[in-house]
């Protein structure tokens, strides 16, 4: 039984907005000389983004001005884990790293820790682009917290991890954004702490350095035992790293469990039903196979049914649909527009409408991609202009199990292939 | 089970210091200075000479306007030898206070993405600066030599010996006021507006381009509040036999800079954990 080496116990941390706009002497001076004449406030704020109650207080005036980024976190970690922390935007996930790393203290709750924490919140924290490289890895080597002689020890596998031995002594200013970043993950990846901290930094680099750094977190883990904490937005390298997984939602950990698990509660929190609507038009989507029925994944060669009805506020003249499907990483796979088709739309030209229901269904012919998410727009009249988009209003996970092996790489489509040898000679 | 080793906790007593954590990071404090240091000269053609250039250029002003031609007495010591050990002294403790007064706000950045004990940066900045005064010190003494060797009217006594203690307490001054200053701009961030004019105000009173014996005896204790005014008075005495000075402002200024020093440092302590909330 592997030790705990982390035991968070329910951490609180509010973030405050009004204080935070009072950052000048002049400012609150003028505050308090409109209060002395009775005029209204210069420096108040319109209204808060989202306050969020403080459950354990009665003083409910107080609260309008604050903000719990996190809302009673328990958790515990086990010595040599890979954690993934995943979440969409404002779910707590960097203010939960910040808490571990000490950068911010928490409002309320305690998190307990054995071990050194490396945290890696941002790549080169700390690089000074006068310095040459080598002086900037003893630099940001101390930064992370690291003695001298452990950096003098790690030196010659750290340049050679980030694989820029020729350029070590020019300055980092000369230096491209890929070598640059490559110098700072090697930094931190040496640093040896028994808790490794990684936020969102992969991003930068190009693929064959990402999957260096992702092999060298799971050795990390797997060969020394120690723990890692990885936050991405990247499913697939969160799912091809980390044993398990927590969601985060609103400040909230809304599953701790298996990575697996923890990736399709985060790709259902993203399917919620955001209002589909604006002040022109209204739709009412859903998603299903060819028979109508919920699915889990779009496997190869299965039709995807979209049924949508459209309600405009004031009536038009044809309609057409708009349908684009992007990868996990934004790709265009796939992009519709039914105004550019000859076919059933088109014959009621002419005619006022103020709802209709278009139908469509599409096959999977080979999409390569993990996860495709849906754009719809809506466009009418004679100039075809946009009265609506919805961008990601369903995530759909892809299925290619059939045809996974056809080459080492990992393109856009697989297109059905066949080959024969038709002529081969001893 | 072994023990926990760090526990996060929020904000707690009002001295929340540790100091076995700051020595810890030794290393770090010298890799800032080196970095500082470096950085600072690494483009300019002058390089270090810069160092020498400032100090000189505001002794050939001063001696010009406050000698020949206000003609303020500098009690028998050749005014060139009598300004620039006021440059040299005022210069180490403005730029310590100037530069450890924004220590939160210029290193917003940093802070915000990794932690350790924030002290590092302004303990950092006290000791780059020193290197920068003892250069200047040195060209002091080259000059200091040139009128000994002439023959002025130099007393140089066994004051000199406190000189350590002395470049001490102007080293902690110069921390204490720029902790506490930099604890309130995380809050008020015009402070530092009033820091850049403020110190220049606070040369004037203290004796830098007059002796303090100058000054009418009603104000002296006024003066001695000040703490800078001893330090510049002993350092005065020490080499060029001038200065007024008794064992009662020595206690004064001391308590002085170690009250300032210790409020700067509780309060620094208070922000540290959560200003990045608010900067």
């Amino acid at each position: 039984m592997p030790e705990t080496v982390i035991k968070i116990e329910n951490l609180w941390k509010q973030y405050r907005y009004g204080v935070v706009s009072h950052q000048y002497l002049f400012k609150d001076v003028q505050s308090w000389w409109a209060k002395i004449r009775g005029r209204e406030d210069p420096n108040a704020r319109i209204s808060s983004l989202n306050p969020v109650s403080v459950p354990d207080s009665k003083d409910t005036n107080v609260n309008a001005d604050r903000f719990w980024a996190l809302k009673d976190i328990n958790l515990e970690v086990k010595q040599g884990e890979l954690l993934g922390i995943i979440g969409s935007n404002g779910a707590g996930k960097s203010t939960l790293l910040k808490v571990l790393s000490r950068v911010t203290a928490p409002t309320k709750g305690s998190v307990k820790v054995k071990g050194r924490i490396g945290s890696l919140l941002e790549v080169g924290t700390g690089f000074h682009p006068e310095l040459t490289g080598r002086e900037n890895i003893f630099l940001n080597g101390a930064i992370l917290g690291m003695r001298k002689n452990e950096i003098k020890k790690k030196f010659d596998e750290i340049v050679a991890f980030a694989e820029v031995e020729k350029f070590i002594d020019t300055p980092v200013k000369r230096y491209s954004s890929g070598m640059y970043v490559r110098l700072a993950f090697a930094v931190a990846a040496h640093l040896d702490p028994e808790i490794l901290v990684v936020d969102e930094v992969l991003a930068v680099g190009d693929i064959k350095f990402q999957n260096k750094c992702l092999g060298k977190m799971g050795s990390i883990s797997k060969d020394e035992g120690r723990t890692v904490l990885f936050v991405s937005h990247n499913m697939s390298a969160i799912s091809r790293l980390c044993q398990s997984g927590i969601c985060l939602d609103s400040g909230q950990i809304e599953f701790n469990g298996m990575v697996e698990n923890a990736i399709s509660r985060y790709l259902r929190q993203l399917k919620r039903p955001a209002a589909l609507a604006n002040n022109n038009v209204k739709i009412d989507v859903s998603f299903t196979d060819k028979y109508g029925e919920p699915f889990s994944s779009w496997n190869y060669n299965e039709i995807l049914k979209i049924h949508l009805g459209i309600q405009f506020k004031v009536t038009v003249k044809h309609p057409a649909v708009h349908i684009t499907f992007r990868s996990e990483d934004g790709a265009l796979v796939y992009s519709y527009q039914t105004e550019h088709t000859e076919n059933k739309t088109n014959t009621q030209k002419e005619c006022d409408i103020k709802e209709c229901t278009f139908e469509f269904e599409i096959q999977n012919t080979g999409l390569m991609c993990d996860t495709i998410s849906v754009d719809i727009g809506i466009a009418a009249n004679k100039d075809m202009k946009l009265i609506g988009v919805w961008q990601s209003i369903e995530i759909i996970p892809i299925s290619r199990a059939k045809y996974e092996k056809q080459s080492i790489y990992t393109p856009l489509f697989y297109l059905p292939t066949q080959f024969d040898i038709i002529n081969s000679k001893k | 089970m072994t023990p926990w080793t760090t526990v996060i906790k929020p904000k707690t007593g009002i001295f929340d210091i540790d100091l076995s954590e700051l020595w810890r990071y030794r290393d770090l404090v010298f890799m800032f200075v080196h970095r500082d240091f470096v950085a600072q000269y690494k483009q300019t053609i002058l390089g270090p000479l810069w160092f020498l250039l400032q100090p000189l250029f505001s002794t050939i002003i001063f001696t010009i306007i406050f000698s020949n031609v206000a003609r303020i007495p500098t009690d028998n010591v050749p005014p060139f030898l009598f300004y620039m050990a006021g440059t040299v002294v005022w210069g180490y403790f403005s730029n310590c206070f100037n530069a450890t007064s924004t220590t939160f706000v210029t290193n917003a950045a940093i802070f915000g993405k990794v932690y350790f004990p924030r002290l590092v940066m302004p303990l950092s900045t006290v000791i780059s600066r020193f290197i920068m005064f003892a250069i200047q010190f040195v060209f002091f003494l080259v000059f200091y030599g040139y009128f000994l060797a002439k023959g002025a009217p130099l007393a140089p006594n066994t004051w000199i010996f406190a000189l350590p203690l002395l470049l001490l307490q102007m080293a902690l001054m110069g921390l204490g006021f720029g902790v506490l200053i930099s604890s309130l701009t995380t809050k008020y961030r015009d402070l530092t507006f009033l820091v850049s004019f403020g110190v220049q105000l606070w040369m004037y009173a203290t004796p830098i381009v007059y002796p303090l014996s100058q000054v009418p005896e009603k104000y002296r204790l006024l003066m001695y509040c000040n703490p800078m005014t001893v330090v510049v008075e002993m350092f005065r005495f020490s080499f060029l036999g001038q200065g007024t000075i008794n064992l009662l402002s020595i206690g004064l200024s001391w308590a002085v800079t170690l009250g300032v020093l210790g409020l700067g440092v509780v309060l620094f302590s208070r922000v540290e954990k959560t200003f990045m909330d608010t900067v």
